[in-house]
C-alpha cells in the first residue's frame, strides 16, 4: 500500500530526527536567554541578547565547556511580565537549560523569581536595581543601591558641595525604593527635610514644563542644587529639553541619571546634555585593554561600527564569565554545584580591575561618575577609590538595617536577621 | 622699546626708506608677536592636561592673554576645542556636512585646513571647567564693544559673587552706558556691600537701591538678613535696615508669585495647545463625520516621522525644515486617511462598533509598519536653533520658544480649519452631508466624496499637530498612542461636532491640569483630570457646547 509506505518513511524520518536530537542534546550545555524581544523593553534588551550569544559564540570557539559546546536558547517574554514567568518555566522544563540570562525591569525579575526558586534554576541578572532581595537562585550582576545611587550622592555632596536635592523619578517600584533610600541617608547626613523635593512622574511623560520651571525656582535659593534623576526610559528626552530650554545648565543644577547610558543616548540629540552626570560602574569611554578588545569585538559581532557598549553589557560579560569559571571548577553544571562554586570566584571587568561575587550572590564594582559629551560618550570625572561590594539589604531603611544576605554554611539565608538571629524565607 | 624705535629711526635714515618702513613695522610688531605666542604657548598646555590641572593653565591664558584669549574660551566652552594628536597644536575643529572637521586656529580663527575625527583629541572640559571659563569671559569681556555680551557677563559676576572682582566692578561702572548693564551692576555692587559693609546708613542704602530687583540673588541676601541663625541672631543687626529689607522682600514676593501664577497660565495654556492640535483632527474625523478613528494617533504620528524624513532628506536645512514639513506631514496623512476611509471605513457606515475595531486594527498595523521600516528606537528630530532657548521677560519670568511657537501655530490652524468649514464649497459640502446625509445627496452632492475628503482634511491636520509634537516630544512609534485618550476627552468634553468647544475644551484643560499639577504631582493631577470629565459628562452628556436643534439628532 502506497499509503502505509509513506506512514513508515514518516516514522522512521521523525524517529531519526528525534533521535538525533537527543543525542544533541546530551552533547550541549544549553543557556537559556530570557530577554525581551518586543514590546517597550526591546530597546533595551534586544543588545543583551546579543551580548549573550556574542560570548556563547566565543566559549565554543575555545572549544566550549566541559568539552561539550554550549547551545543558547533564545525566547521572547515579550516585554510581559507574567509572561517571563511562564517563559522561565518553559525553559527549565521543556529545554531544560543549564542556566538562564535574562531580566531588565524588576518588577519582571520579581515574576521569575517564584518560578525559578520552585524549579531550582540559576539566574543571571545583569541590571542595576533597587536591591532589598537576595535569592539562592540568582546572581545580581548589576549594582545595587550602594554601588550606584549612594556613591553618586556622595560625590555631588562632597565634590560639588550640593545642599538642595530634586529626588526626581519615574511612578514604579525602581526610583520609589531608591529615592526612600536615598531620602533616608540624605537625613542621616544632615540634610534637612525642606532640602529635598521629591517628584514623580508617570511612564513616558513629555509635559515638563511646570515641574522644571519648580527645580528652577527650588535651586535659586542660593544654595547649590542637584537633581538625583530616576527617570526611566524616552522620558529623559523632554526632560532635558526642557531643562535647555528654560535656561538651566549642568553647571547652575547638575542632574546626575540612573538610567542614563550610552545605548540610551545613541541617535539622541545630545546638544542639552552636555555636561549632565550619570553613575554607572562601566562607561564605554573608560581605557583598559579588557575595554578595548571588548569594543572591538561587540562592533564585529554586530556588524555596525556605531554601536555602541554599556553597562548592562559588562554585567552580562562578566556574570557570563564568573559562570564559565563556576562550572570549570565544580566540574558539573549541577545548579546546587555550580551556586556553591561562584561564591569567591573573580573574573576581571572591563574597566581594569577585578570584580569577585560575594556571599550575598552581588559582585564588587567600581562605581563612576561620567560628565556627557557631545559625541553621546561619558568623560569620568570622579570613581570611588577602590571596588565597593553590593549589599543586598540597605543600610540606611530602618526595616532592613539589621539583615544581611549569606548563602554560605551556617547561615545560608538571603534574608536573616543578625539581632533577632533569625533567617525569615528568602525573600521578605 | 623706545630705545629700539629710536634706534630704528635711526637706521631708518641710513638706509633706504622703504627698508626701514618694514623695519619699523616689524619692530612694532614684536611686542604683539611675543606676547602672542606667549598666550600660544599657554593655551598650548591644555592638549592632553587633565582635568584638575585645567584651571590652573586657564588662569594663565586668562593673565598672559587677557581678552584676546576669550575666541579660544568660549570654543571651549561650546566643546569646539580640540588638539591635533600629531602635533599637540589646540584648535577649534567645527564639523562641517561632509562629516569632516574644519580647524582653526582658537585666537585668530585663521583656518588650518580640514582634518579626520581620528586625528584629533577633545580638550577634557567638565562642569567645574565651564564655571571657570563662564567666569572668565565674564570678567574679560565686562568692558566688550556688544551690550549684549557685556549684560551677559554682569548678569554672571552678580550670580556668583566674589570679592575679588569688586574693583573690576567699580571700574565698570563708571564707563558703562546702556541702563540694562548699569542696573545689573549697581545691583552686584549693592550686594557686596550688604555682604561686607559695617556702616549701616551704606547698607540701608544698598537695600534700597536693590529693592525692585527680581534676581534670585538678591531675594537670597534680603532673605538671610532677616531671617534669624541658629543663636537666634538676626543676619542683619541694624533694626531699621532689617525692616528697610523685610519691606522689599515683601514686594519682591508679591511679584515673585504674580508672574509664577503668569507663568502657569502659561504653560496650562501651552498644554492645552497640544491638546487641541491633537484634538482638532479629531473633531472633524469623530465631530463632524461620527467616525470612531482609533487610528487617530497614527495618523499624527505619521506627521512626525515626516517631519523626520524632511530633515534626513535635507540635512542642510534645518533650520526651515519645518516650514516643508507641515505640508508634507498635511499630504502624507492626509492620503493615507483617503485610503483608509475609502478601504475600509465608507463600509462601515453607521456601525460605530465595527468602525472602532476596524480602525483600531488599522492603528496596530500602522505601528508595526513604522517599526519594520524605521526601527523600534525613536528617531531623532532635530530643534532648529530659532525654536530653542526661552524669551526672557525678567529674571522670574520666561518663556520657552517652543512652546510659545506650538501656542501660535495651534490657534493659527484652528482659525485657517474654521475659514475652511465655513467660508469655502468644501465646508459647505462638509456640514450638509454632516446634518442630513440623504437629504445632501438629493440636492446633488457627492455624499461619498466629501467623506473621502473630510476625512482626508481630519487626518492631515493629524499630521500637522505630528510636526508640532515632534519638537516636544520622542518620536517613536508610540507616540500616537499616547495622545488617542486625551484627544477623544478633549472632542467629547468640549462638544462633539464644535470646534469652538475644542479650542475652549482644550485650553481649559490644559489650564486646570497645570493648576492641579504642583499641588498634587503629576500622576494624581492626570487622574483628578479624568474624574472632573467624568463627572461633568454624567451632568451634561454632550459636553460643553452642545449642537442644538434637529442637527443634533
Amino acid at each position: 500500500m502506497k499509503l502505509s509506505k509513506y506512514f513508515s518513511k514518516a516514522a522512521l524520518l521523525a524517529g531519526s530526527v528525534l533521535f538525533s536530537a537527543t543525542l544533541h542534546a546530551a552533547d550541549t550545555i544549553k543557556v537559556g536567554v530570557l530577554h525581551s524581544l518586543s514590546g517597550t523593553m526591546a530597546i533595551s534588551e534586544t543588545t543583551l541578547k546579543d551580548t549573550v550569544l556574542m560570548m556563547v559564540e566565543e566559549q565554543n570557539k575555545k572549544g566550549g565547556l566541559l568539552g561539550k559546546k554550549l547551545e543558547p536558547v533564545v525566547v521572547d517574554p515579550a516585554s510581559n511580565w507574567p509572561l517571563f514567568a511562564e517563559k522561565t518555566r518553559e525553559l527549565l522544563t521543556q529545554d531544560e537549560v543549564d542556566v538562564i540570562f535574562g531580566c531588565w525591569t524588576s518588577v519582571s525579575r520579581k515574576s521569575v523569581l517564584p518560578v525559578i526558586e520552585e524549579l531550582n534554576g540559576l539566574l543571571f541578572y545583569p541590571v542595576q536595581y533597587e536591591g532589598e532581595e537576595s535569592s539562592k537562585n540568582v546572581f545580581y550582576t548589576g549594582a545595587a543601591p550602594n554601588q550606584q545611587a549612594i556613591p553618586a550622592v556622595d560625590y555631588l555632596m562632597n565634590d560639588l558641595e550640593v545642599e538642595r536635592w530634586v529626588l526626581a523619578g519615574t511612578d514604579y517600584v525602581y526610583p520609589r525604593t531608591t529615592n526612600k533610600i536615598l531620602e533616608a541617608y540624605l537625613v542621616a547626613k544632615g540634610v534637612d527635610e525642606k532640602d529635598i523635593m521629591i517628584n514623580y512622574t508617570p511612564f513616558g511623560h513629555s509635559d515638563w514644563q511646570s515641574i522644571v520651571s519648580e527645580i528652577k525656582k527650588f535651586g535659586s535659593a542660593g544654595k547649590k542644587t542637584a537633581v538625583v534623576s530616576t527617570i526611566n526610559g524616552d522620558a529623559n528626552v523632554p526632560f532635558y529639553k526642557e531643562l535647555g530650554n528654560q535656561g538651566i545648565s549642568a553647571e547652575d543644577i547638575p542632574v546626575v541619571a540612573f538610567s542614563v547610558g550610552e545605548e540610551e543616548l545613541s541617535g539622541l540629540d545630545t546638544k542639552p546634555l552636555v555636561g549632565h552626570l550619570a553613575a554607572w560602574n562601566y562607561f564605554q569611554s573608560v581605557e583598559s585593554d579588557e575595554n578595548e578588545a571588548f569594543i572591538a569585538q561587540w562592533k564585529a559581532f554586530i556588524g555596525d561600527d556605531e554601536r555602541v557598549t554599556n553597562d548592562p553589557m559588562e554585567a552580562t560579560y562578566i556574570g557570563f564569565n564568573m559562570w564559565v569559571k563556576a562550572v570549570e571548577k565544580a566540574g558539573t553544571t549541577d545548579v546546587d554545584a555550580v551556586e556553591q562554586a561562584m561564591i569567591g570566584i573573580s573574573t576581571p571587568n572591563l574597566t581594569g580591575g577585578v570584580a569577585t561575587m560575594n556571599k550575598a550572590h552581588h559582585l564588587s564594582k567600581p562605581v563612576l561618575i561620567g560628565e556627557i559629551q557631545e559625541d553621546g560618550q561619558f568623560e569620568v570625572v570622579w570613581e570611588t577609590d577602590g571596588l565597593v561590594d553590593g549589599d543586598a539589604w540597605s543600610d540606611f531603611l530602618p526595616g532592613s538595617k539589621d539583615i544581611i544576605a549569606d548563602w554560605t554554611a551556617p547561615i545560608n539565608c538571603g534574608n536573616y536577621n543578625t539581632v533577632t538571629k533569625t533567617c525569615s524565607g528568602q525573600n521578605m | 622699546m623706545t630705545g629700539r624705535f629710536n634706534q630704528a629711526i635711526e637706521t631708518a635714515r641710513c638706509t633706504g626708506r622703504w627698508q626701514a618702513l618694514l623695519l619699523c613695522m616689524a619692530l612694532l610688531l614684536l611686542p604683539y608677536s611675543v606676547w602672542a605666542a606667549d598666550l600660544d604657548s599657554a593655551l598650548a598646555a591644555l592638549a592632553g592636561a587633565s582635568l584638575s590641572k585645567v584651571p590652573a593653565i586657564l588662569e594663565e591664558v586668562e593673565a598672559v592673554g587677557g581678552e584676546a584669549a576669550v575666541p579660544a574660551f568660549t570654543a571651549m566652552l561650546e566643546g569646539d576645542l580640540y588638539y591635533r594628536r600629531s602635533d599637540k597644536r589646540v584648535v577649534r575643529a567645527v564639523r562641517d556636512d561632509a562629516g569632516q572637521y574644519q580647524l582653526s586656529d582658537p585666537l585668530s580663527g585663521a583656518s588650518l585646513g580640514a582634518s579626520e575625527k581620528s586625528a584629533l583629541r577633545k580638550v577634557k572640559v567638565s562642569n567645574r571647567v565651564r564655571i571657570h571659563l563662564r567666569g572668565a569671559i565674564a570678567r574679560l569681556t565686562l568692558s566688550s564693544e556688544d551690550p549684549r555680551q557685556r549684560l551677559r557677563a554682569a548678569q554672571n559676576l552678580l550670580e556668583r559673587p566674589d570679592e575679588d572682582n569688586l574693583p573690576l566692578l567699580r571700574a565698570a561702572i563708571e564707563t558703562e552706558t546702556d541702563p540694562d548693564v548699569v542696573e545689573l551692576l549697581q545691583t552686584a555692587l549693592a550686594l557686596n556691600l550688604l555682604q561686607t559693609s559695617g556702616d549701616s546708613e551704606a547698607r540701608l542704602g544698598a537695600v534700597e537701591t536693590v529693592a525692585g530687583s527680581l534676581q534670585p540673588a538678591v531675594r537670597n541676601q534680603l532673605q538671610s538678613m532677616v531671617q534669624r541663625d541658629d543663636d537666634g541672631n538676626y543676619g542683619e543687626e541694624d533694626a531699621a535696615v532689617r525692616e528697610a529689607a523685610q519691606r522689599a522682600l515683601v514686594t519682591i514676593d508679591s511679584r515673585i508669585s504674580f508672574y509664577g501664577s503668569l507663568e502657569t497660565v502659561f504653560f496650562g495654556l501651552s498644554l492645552g495647545s497640544v491638546l487641541l492640535l491633537a484634538a482638532l483632527g479629531l473633531a472633524i474625523t469623530f465631530g463632524v463625520m461620527g467616525v470612531i478613528n482609533m487610528a487617530h494617533g497614527e495618523l499624527i504620528m505619521l506627521g512626525a516621522y515626516t517631519t523626520y524624513m524632511v530633515q534626513v532628506l535635507l540635512p542642510q536645512h534645518i533650520e526651515y525644515s519645518l516650514f516643508i514639513a507641515v505640508p508634507a506631514a498635511f499630504v502624507v496623512s492626509g492620503l493615507v486617511g483617503v485610503l483608509i476611509e475609502r478601504s475600509v471605513i465608507r463600509f462601515l457606515h453607521g456601525r460605530p462598533l465595527e468602525t472602532l475595531l476596524a480602525t483600531f486594527g488599522i492603528s496596530l498595523i500602522l505601528q508595526q509598519a513604522v517599526r519594520t521600516i524605521f526601527s523600534p528606537l525613536n528617531r531623532q528630530v532635530f530643534t532648529p536653533d530659532w525654536m530653542s532657548g526661552s524669551l526672557q521677560i525678567n529674571s522670574v519670568f520666561s518663556l520657552t520658544y517652543n512652546r510659545l511657537y506650538v501656542f501660535l501655530f495651534a490657534l493659527v490652524v484652528f482659525f485657517v480649519l474654521q475659514l475652511v468649514l465655513n467660508r469655502t464649497s468644501l465646508g459647505l459640502n462638509v456640514r450638509a452631508v454632516s446634518q442630513n446625509r440623504s437629504m445632501a445627496r438629493a440636492i446633488g452632492v457627492r455624499a461619498d466624496w466629501v467623506d473621502a475628503l473630510t476625512f482626508g482634511l481630519g487626518s492631515g491636520i493629524a499630521g500637522i499637530a505630528g510636526v508640532a509634537l515632534s519638537q516636544l516630544t520622542n518620536v517613536g512609534p508610540n507616540l500616537g498612542q499616547a495622545y488617542i485618550i486625551d484627544s477623544f476627552m478633549v472632542v467629547v468634553f468640549g462638544g462633539v461636532g464644535n470646534l469652538w468647544g475644542t479650542l475652549v475644551g482644550a485650553l481649559s484643560l490644559g489650564v486646570v491640569n497645570k493648576f492641579l499639577e504642583p499641588v498634587t504631582g503629576a500622576v494624581l493631577a492626570k487622574i483628578l483630570v479624568l474624574v472632573f470629565i467624568i463627572l461633568f459628562i454624567q451632568k451634561r452628556p454632550r459636553g460643553l457646547f452642545p449642537q442644538k436643534g434637529r442637527a443634533a439628532e
